[in-house]
């Protein structure tokens, strides 16, 4: 369990840190800076974890192996709803997020929620980037712990 | 032993290349850069049976007369192709599968590394090293 434990504080931290050191007119960038953070780590992460795997048949093969194999091993659980529309909008539902669970349900926190988000999408959509899936990664909570990815895949 | 090491991007382009010190080394750059479009057909073949797909090792390439050309491709469609001497009859299927896998962690852990940029050149000298001691003795 510890090392576990040591990821989420250097994460909360981290968030912490971005949105002290902000100055005033650069409030907004810092949910940005936070997922091109998770963007470079889910690079390098699922180049590692994809080390030992069998290629990849078609998009939705891909997509499972982050709801199960990529989200097993970052976060110890795995997706628990996936859906697709078939056309390129994948929602993944977590109903314990890592990250929230430590917060209070209720509304209480549910403002500064998205801030923790950020750094998780930036890894999904890095870990997509470099499988060649260039994808729109954003995060809705609707009540805590539970959130919902939405990725939406560009096709050029 | 190989006589040329290359990683290449999932763009096609060249990120690392070595080779044994010759005075043609052209054409090992030549080599390797035809063998892209094997590789590349491999890749894509859907026809062919399901478990030709799923593994990451292709195999033999295509032999030149002089040479043999090896492919293996990762999930991140980098690509790893190794050129060996043909007159070199030792070396076994085996042989070239666990150099690829030597390639692969190597690559990996440089990825690792926040100094290195996705796509850059690889100018690390720790993968430097142990391609080093994959390439032909002389």
């Amino acid at each position: 369990m510890a090392d576990e434990a040591v990821f989420e504080f250097l994460h909360m931290e981290m968030v912490a840190h971005i949105h002290r050191e902000a100055v005033k007119d650069e409030k907004d960038q810092c949910i940005s800076k936070l997922e091109a953070l998770g963007f470079r780590v889910g690079q390098s992460l699922i180049e590692r974890f994809t080390k030992e795997c069998s290629r990849f048949k078609d998009e939705l093969d891909t997509m499972k192996f982050l709801c199960k194999d990529f989200w097993g091993l970052v976060y110890k659980k795995q997706i628990d709803n996936l859906r697709t529309n078939h056309q390129g909008v994948y929602v993944l539902q977590d109903n314990k997020f890592k990250f929230l669970v430590q917060m209070s349900t209720g509304k209480q926190y549910m403002e500064s929620a998205p801030k923790y988000l950020a750094f998780p999408c930036g890894m999904i959509r890095g870990a997509l980037s470099n499988l060649g899936v260039n994808c729109i990664v954003t995060a809705e909570v609707s009540a805590m712990p539970a959130c919902k990815f939405q990725i939406q895949i560009q096709r050029t | 032993m190989a006589a040329c090491v290359a990683v290449i991007a999932k763009e096609n382009y060249p990120l690392f290349i070595k080779t044994i010190p010759t005075e043609n080394e052209l054409k090992f750059y030549y080599t390797v850069h035809t063998s892209l479009d094997v590789v590349e057909e491999k890749i894509s073949s859907v026809g062919k049976n399901t478990n030709d797909l799923r593994e990451l090792y292709l195999g033999l390439l295509y032999p030149t007369e002089d040479y043999k050309v090896y492919g293996y491709v990762t999930n991140t469609r980098v690509k790893f192709v190794v050129v060996v001497d043909s007159t070199n009859a030792s070396l076994r299927d085996n042989e070239i599968r666990t150099m690829f896998k030597k390639l692969h962690n190597a690559y990996v852990d440089m990825l690792c590394n926040p100094f290195y940029k996705l796509g850059d050149n690889i100018t690390s000298k720790g993968f430097e090293n142990i391609v080093k001691g994959m390439l032909q003795q002389d």
